[in-house]
Formats: C-alpha cells, sequence, structure tokens
C-alpha cells in the first residue's frame, strides 16, 4: 500500500470513503468519540450519572486519568462472533482495562413496529413472534394478552394452561440456548454442542403441536391455533425424563469447575440500585438479590395456581446470572410437571365467531361458518377503540406489548417493550474498569438478543 | 517391500489437477460467521449434534472473512447492517460463494418496508437461494450440498464474468420427512 | 365518617350514592384503562408528576414510548363501521398530533402507572427524564429516531436505529412506507 494512499481504517467521512470505492460503517454521532470530544454531559452519564454521582465528583473521576496515559477506542462488531448477534460495541480502552464503552445498535431494524400497523390483528403474531427469536411463543403470548384486554374477553381455561406448557418450555429452550452460547463464549466448546443437542428435542416437540420449530405463530388472540395433538404427554414425558441428569452433567462440567467459577464470578458487576434506575429486569435484575418476576409478583395465566420458586443471586456477576438460568430450567421443568396433571379439558380457542375462526369441519356444511372464516383471514376482526398494555416475564426480563387501537382490524400502534432493549444499557457499567477479556463474557451474561433490541 | 519400486503398482492414483482442487475446495469449506437473526439460530442448529454440518467439513465457522470461503447471509439485512455485509464480503479472498438463507436474505421475506434490503442479492452475487422461515437445518444442509455438487460439478468454480451469483433456488425440505434421528430415545 | 342527622325526619344524606370519583391526581388529569393507572400530565407538568411519582416508590421508568395520531380512525372510517372516530381526552385537555407515553411501576406493591402527555406537531420537545431515570436514555433517544420528538436534557440525542444520515422519521404517519412492488414470476430459473 502506497504511503499517498489513505488507510481504509482511518476514513471516517462517508463521502471520502465513498470517494475512493470504499464502503462506509461509519454511524457519526452513535459511536464512541474519544474523551477529548465528548461533551459534559455526556461524560457525566458516562461515570457516574446511575450514581448520582454529582457534576464536581464527575470533574474529579475524569481528572484521575493521567494524561499522558493513551487511551485506544477499538470497535467490536457488528460481524463478531461473540457479540450475540449484530451488536456493536465502541470500546476505548486503557491497556487491557476498559474504561468507556457504548454500545451502538439498528444493525437488524426491520420496522416491525411499522409491519405491526399493516398486518391485521390476526396476522400480528406472525410479525412479533420474529422480534425475541429465541423464545418466540413470549412475544406473540404479549401481543395476543394485550388484544385480548383490548377485546374484553377471557380465554377459555385449556387455552389458558396450554399457552403456559408451551411458554415454559418455550423458557427452557431459550435458557438452554444461553448455556450453549455462554459455554462457547467462555471457551467451554463442548457446551454449545450439548446446549443445542437438549434444544433439539424441545424444538421437535413444538414442530409436533405448532408444525414449526421456530417462530411458530402459534399463540393468536382468543386461544391458541391448535389444539395439542395425540401423544403429547408421553412427548413431554420424556423430555421431562432426558433434561434432568443432562442438567446435572453441566453442574459437574461447568458450575463446579475452577476454570468456570475463575472466568466468571466477580465479572460484570452490578447493583441493585443500577438496575432498577436503568429499567432492567429479569435474570439481571434477579442475580443481584431482588426477587423480582412477574409470574409471581402480577401473576397471568394461570401462574397463580402453579408452584413454583424464583431464583434470585447474590452477588450480581455473571456467575450468578448463569446459574439462574441453569436453575429457572429445573423450575421450568417443575412448572411443565404440574401443568402434565392440572391440564383441563374444553376449548383450544374461544369460540366467537367474531374473532376466532369456526372448526374447518364446519366450513363445508355452514355457509355463515364460511363467510366468518373468509372476513377474519382477510379483513380481520374489529377491536374497540382503547389502548392497553400487558407485561409478561420473558426469559430475558418483562415484555410488554403496548397496542393502542381505533376500532379497526389493524393496529393503530402497536409498540413491543424489548426486555433486552433496556437490559443492554447496562453494558457500560458492567464493563467499566473490567478487562477486555471480559467483555465477552458480560455480554453473554446478559444474553441480548438483537431482535427484540432493534426491532 | 522386498521388490522395491516395482511393488508400487497398484499404489498411485492419477487425476486432473483440477479434480483435486475443486475437491479441496468442497470438501473443507469455511463458512464466514454472518448469523443475523432468527436463522442464525437454525444455523446453529445445523452444526449442533442433531444434523451435524461437520460431517461435511464446515463446522468450523471462521469469524475472520479473510479465512472464509462460504458467507452464509442468515438473517434479514437492514439499511444500517447492508455496508457491512458488503465490506465482509470484500474482504473474503476467491474463491467465495454466498448462500442467501431465509426469505429475508433471498427477497426481503415478510418484511416489505424501509428499514430491510429487499434480497442481498441487491449487494452480493448470490450462489444459492435457501428459502424458509427460518429454513430448517435439513433445508440448509439440501442448500451446502447443492452448492458442494455444483463445485464438485465444476459449474461454479469461477466467478461469473459479469460478476453475478448462480443464483440457484432450492426447495424447503423441513417436516415432509420424519427424522428417525432422535437423541435421547431409549 | 358520617354526621348523624339531628333527626329522622330531616332530608336524608345521600349516603349510599357513589362518592365522584377523582379527576385529578398530582395536578393532571385521570384517565382510565383496564390494569394500570392512567394520568395526563401536560408538557410542564411532566417533570413535577414524575418526581412526585418518584416520591411515591415508582423507581422503575419501564417503557418509554410515543404514538402519532395523524390518521386516528381513518382505517376504521374507511372500513365503514363507524362515521368518525374524535379522540377524547379528560378534563379540558386538547387532543395534539403527538402523546408520548411511560410506563412507570412499583416494585413494593407492583403497581403501574402510566402517562401519557400531549406534544403539539409545531413544537415536538418534551423535558427529559433521564436525570431520574437513567434507564430512559435509550427509549428517548428511540422516540427520537422514530417520531423526531426531541428531548430537553437528554445527554446524547443522536439517532439509535436508523444509519446516521438517514432522512425522515419512519414511524410518522406521512414518512413513506418504501414499499416495493412485488412481482411474481411464475419460472424458477430466472432472476
Amino acid at each position: 500500500m502506497s504511503t499517498t494512499e489513505p488507510d481504509i481504517d482511518q476514513i471516517h467521512d462517508a463521502e471520502a470513503a465513498a470517494a475512493i470505492g470504499a464502503v462506509s460503517t461509519s454511524e457519526g454521532r452513535q459511536e464512541l468519540q474519544g474523551a477529548d470530544v465528548t461533551a459534559a454531559a455526556e461524560r457525566l452519564r458516562e461515570l457516574g450519572a446511575v450514581l448520582r454521582v454529582s457534576e464536581a465528583e464527575a470533574l474529579e473521576l475524569g481528572k484521575d486519568a493521567d494524561p499522558n496515559d493513551e487511551t485506544m477506542i477499538i470497535n467490536m462488531g457488528p460481524q463478531h462472533p461473540s457479540t450475540h448477534g449484530v451488536l456493536r460495541l465502541m470500546m476505548e480502552l486503557r491497556g487491557e482495562t476498559v474504561v468507556r464503552t457504548k454500545p451502538i445498535i439498528g444493525y437488524l431494524h426491520t420496522g416491525m413496529e411499522w409491519t405491526g400497523e399493516e398486518l391485521t390483528y390476526m396476522q400480528g403474531a406472525t410479525n412479533v413472534t420474529r422480534m425475541d427469536y429465541a423464545a418466540p411463543l413470549f412475544n406473540e403470548l404479549a401481543f395476543s394478552m394485550s388484544v385480548e384486554q383490548l377485546l374484553d374477553i377471557e380465554v377459555p381455561e385449556r387455552a389458558v394452561w396450554i399457552r403456559m406448557l408451551m411458554t415454559e418450555l418455550n423458557r427452557m429452550a431459550s435458557h438452554l440456548l444461553f448455556l450453549a452460547t455462554n459455554g462457547m463464549d467462555i471457551g467451554a466448546v463442548s457446551m454449545m454442542l450439548y446446549g443445542w443437542r437438549e434444544r433439539e428435542e424441545v424444538l421437535r416437540f413444538f414442530e409436533m403441536v405448532t408444525g414449526l420449530r421456530m417462530n411458530h405463530n402459534y399463540i393468536r388472540p382468543g386461544g391458541v391455533a391448535a389444539d395439542l395433538p395425540d401423544g403429547w404427554r408421553s412427548a413431554v414425558l420424556r423430555l421431562l425424563e432426558m433434561i434432568p441428569p443432562r442438567l446435572d452433567e453441566y453442574d459437574i462440567l461447568l458450575t463446579g469447575q475452577p476454570i468456570w467459577r475463575e472466568r466468571l464470578q466477580g465479572v460484570g458487576v452490578i447493583s441493585t440500585e443500577e438496575c432498577i434506575a436503568l429499567g432492567v429486569t429479569g435474570p439481571i435484575l434477579r442475580s443481584t438479590g431482588f426477587a423480582a418476576d412477574l409470574r409471581r409478583d402480577e401473576p397471568y395465566l394461570a401462574y397463580d395456581q402453579i408452584d413454583f420458586d424464583v431464583v434470585v443471586g447474590t452477588y450480581g456477576d455473571c456467575f450468578d446470572r448463569y446459574a439462574i438460568r441453569l436453575n429457572e430450567v429445573r423450575e421450568s421443568m417443575r412448572i411443565v410437571a404440574q401443568i402434565l396433571d392440572k391440564m383441563p379439558k374444553g376449548d383450544y380457542r374461544i369460540q366467537d365467531k367474531k374473532v376466532t375462526p369456526p372448526p374447518r369441519a364446519r366450513i363445508d356444511e355452514s355457509m355463515e361458518a364460511l363467510i366468518h372464516h373468509f372476513k377474519i383471514f382477510t379483513e380481520g376482526f374489529k377491536v374497540p377503540e382503547g389502548e392497553s398494555y400487558v407485561p409478561i416475564e420473558s426469559p430475558r426480563g418483562e415484555l410488554g406489548c403496548y397496542i393502542v387501537s381505533d376500532g379497526s382490524s389493524h393496529p393503530y400502534r402497536m409498540h413491543v417493550r424489548g426486555p433486552s432493549f433496556v437490559n443492554l444499557q447496562c453494558l457500560p457499567h458492567m464493563m467499566h474498569d473490567a478487562l477486555i477479556a471480559d467483555s465477552v463474557a458480560i455480554i453473554s451474561s446478559v444474553d441480548p438478543i438483537m431482535g427484540e433490541v432493534d426491532r | 517391500m522386498e521388490n522395491g519400486l516395482e511393488g508400487l503398482n497398484h499404489n498411485v492414483l492419477t487425476g486432473r489437477l483440477e479434480d483435486l482442487v475443486k475437491w479441496a475446495r468442497y470438501r473443507s469449506m469455511m463458512p464466514a460467521t454472518f448469523g443475523l437473526a432468527c436463522c442464525a439460530i437454525e444455523m446453529m442448529g445445523t452444526g449442533g449434534p442433531h444434523y451435524d454440518l461437520a460431517r461435511f467439513g464446515m463446522e468450523v465457522f471462521r469469524a475472520s472473512p479473510r479465512q472464509a470461503d462460504l458467507m452464509i447471509v442468515a438473517g434479514r439485512v437492514s439499511q444500517k447492517m447492508a455496508p457491512v455485509l458488503r465490506q465482509i464480503y470484500d474482504q473474503m479472498m476467491e474463491p467465495k460463494w454466498v448462500l442467501s438463507m431465509g426469505v429475508c436474505a433471498s427477497s426481503g421475506g415478510m418484511f416489505n418496508n424501509y428499514a430491510i434490503v429487499q434480497g442481498v442479492d441487491q449487494i452480493v452475487p448470490v450462489d444459492v437461494y435457501a428459502p424458509g422461515c427460518p429454513p430448517g437445518p435439513q433445508t440448509l444442509l439440501h442448500a451446502i450440498l447443492t452448492l458442494h455438487q455444483k463445485i464438485h460439478d465444476g459449474e461454479l468454480t469461477q466467478r461469473r464474468g459479469d460478476g453475478r451469483g448462480a443464483g440457484l433456488v432450492v426447495e424447503q425440505r423441513d417436516g415432509q420427512f420424519d427424522s428417525p434421528v432422535a437423541l435421547g430415545r431409549r | 365518617m358520617v354526621d348523624t342527622p339531628a333527626s329522622d325526619e330531616a332530608a336524608p344524606e345521600p349516603e349510599d350514592a357513589p362518592p365522584t370519583p377523582p379527576t385529578q391526581r398530582l395536578g393532571a388529569y385521570l384517565g382510565a384503562a383496564p390494569g394500570t393507572e392512567v394520568l395526563h400530565p401536560t408538557r410542564e407538568q411532566l417533570p413535577t408528576v414524575a418526581a412526585a411519582l418518584y416520591g411515591e416508590g415508582y423507581l422503575m421508568c419501564i417503557d418509554v414510548t410515543a404514538v402519532d395520531y395523524l390518521t386516528f380512525g381513518r382505517h376504521a372510517v374507511a372500513e365503514g363501521d363507524i362515521m368518525s372516530v374524535e379522540r377524547t381526552l379528560p378534563g379540558d385537555l386538547r387532543p395534539e398530533r403527538f402523546e408520548v407515553v411511560y410506563h412507570f411501576l412499583r416494585h413494593a406493591d407492583h403497581a403501574r402507572v402510566r402517562l401519557r402527555v400531549q406534544v403539539p406537531e409545531s413544537d415536538p420537545v418534551v423535558a427529559s427524564l433521564f436525570d431520574r431515570y437513567p434507564g430512559t436514555e435509550v427509549m428517548e433517544r428511540e422516540v427520537y429516531d422514530m417520531f423526531g420528538i426531541s428531548f430537553d436534557g437528554h445527554p446524547d440525542l443522536s439517532r439509535i436505529l436508523m444509519p446516521e444520515d438517514w432522512v425522515g422519521h419512519p414511524l410518522r404517519k406521512d414518512y413513506s412506507s418504501g414499499r416495493i412492488p412485488v412481482q411474481f414470476k411464475a419460472s424458477a430459473d430466472e432472476r
């Protein structure tokens, strides 16, 4: 490379880059700027607004740095094996220590909230299910419950219990994915294969019930799309027999292992006050010792009739979050075992012909049923004017769906409060003064899914 | 061995250099990590024990594009991600192939709006399109093996003169066949 | 506490009539929604109402989002069931084009509050809640990116989901969707 040619890595100006044919990936103001050009307000935010540090104290902390110490700004992602999807992190390093971090997101922005306004309420579940793609049934559940609150209808009991069964199995699948990717990120590559081995079995059950391995579009407003097929009980029992010994294997492989503990204990510590100030929910909040779980605090579906424990950590570090998710798999299995006993008979969706389509067999017999089916699937059912917000406990935290309806068959505004979007705010605080080698462990323990971050 | 060189009669294989090169290329293809969204989960599942990409020499996903041959674009490409995609593609060295996994990568999928590029073939030349939302591991394997077959047959060894990809569309193969593989069944 | 009347022959107190529900709390009008308390503060009242809620124990701001009411009801009218849809707000509030919606949670008794703030189109600026609720940082950036509503006092109001040089605010109702017409070709080999 001749010395007169500009180095591509140095080019941040989009025009200059385009002039020499290079592709520009700079995001301007969204990126982490050098400490000298960053405004005082933003430095205050980075240094300790969460901890209620005053401006004067922040200035003092800023002066701590030796002016001869050179810091380096590096870029991690968006294409990176360990950033859990397309997350871009810019970090300012002093040696191996991370001083400042800034996540830049938007690389998976899909316009799903816009799409939600274009699709009818019946089709809405196909859209929201692709937000948190590791736990798709939760998105569908939040959306469906929000629509049902607007419609003011009550879902039949069997549908409620089917929803609980499917979402708890989905929680297990999502946490197994976490265990797999967490293990691989820390370096225990065989954990990746083990996690996927278990997850495959759960996905097989989903394929048997919903027809798809992922992005099921199964939980719809009014109930679920289809009843559980014959043989579902033995399939679930097989899962419940197979997974506990494997989880004990993971305990032997990971939990007691000194290398695992060294890498995760004391890393990425966050406190309860920081979590609450930042709006962080889910396993991260529980790892700080604060027992907040919407299934127990604001029970939805039939969780008040089920006996389960809320798993809580103590130190707020990565190891606690790993242990919480591992034990939440066990709790979910406990819940599923209770659901197996208590599953009631009945309808799998409400028999309200304005909302749910009639049974397929009736379409051959009744003209009215045919017309209702046609209208529901083409025009959609109308939802009365109003607004609703329903929060549920997804594997990542509080997942809520806020819908504004204007009386038509399309949502006027559909907004999903994705837990990972808000949880990412804790990354700079966790990574402050940590080593760069720990950054992968920290991101992995936050377990973001970029689909619901960017929507 | 007592005969020395005369004993070596049946221990030599002859072939063409091109066949050897093609064999090396498709038997140890290294995919680049370009998992974006839901399809990435299925791609990781294809590398998992049930569907095992390792039998085809492909379980090693190289994060560095310099070391990768195949870019599996798994997921929806947003406006912000498009220049990154092109940059990664440019950094890969010839011979390189692109597999567009899923309907969002192939055509924009169900998201026909301001945010999603309607098909990565607007940005990079695509050799195989795998349909599905997401395509299950069986479909992805079918797409990968189709690509391998084309390389083996010599049709895809070189980039076409106009820079376009081969543009093969494979069929979806999930759920139609009952897979007898079930680890854990006693 | 009811005072017993001096004599039973006097006109009876309407003890069994329900008390008129309060229309305001913390200076903001009350709305109605299932499962949550809804308040309608004005833009000027927002900082004081948020501070009062913080004092009451609503320590977590769960969500900040916005709604663009430009074409409210047009779809419903087009579908023919209703003649028109007018937005009604409690008290003497004027409906504006934008509405910024906040959700707060109090962990102590799991109470929730929703704030709905009207924001006019001509001056889309709202006070930022970042000082008291640092968790609103990314959520307010998203509202700015998608709707163009600025937050006064936010430390870093830049786009978050769209590229930096994007023009326009995609979730506004008058933003062109970018949808391209799709033609389905029968032959599989022609691309």
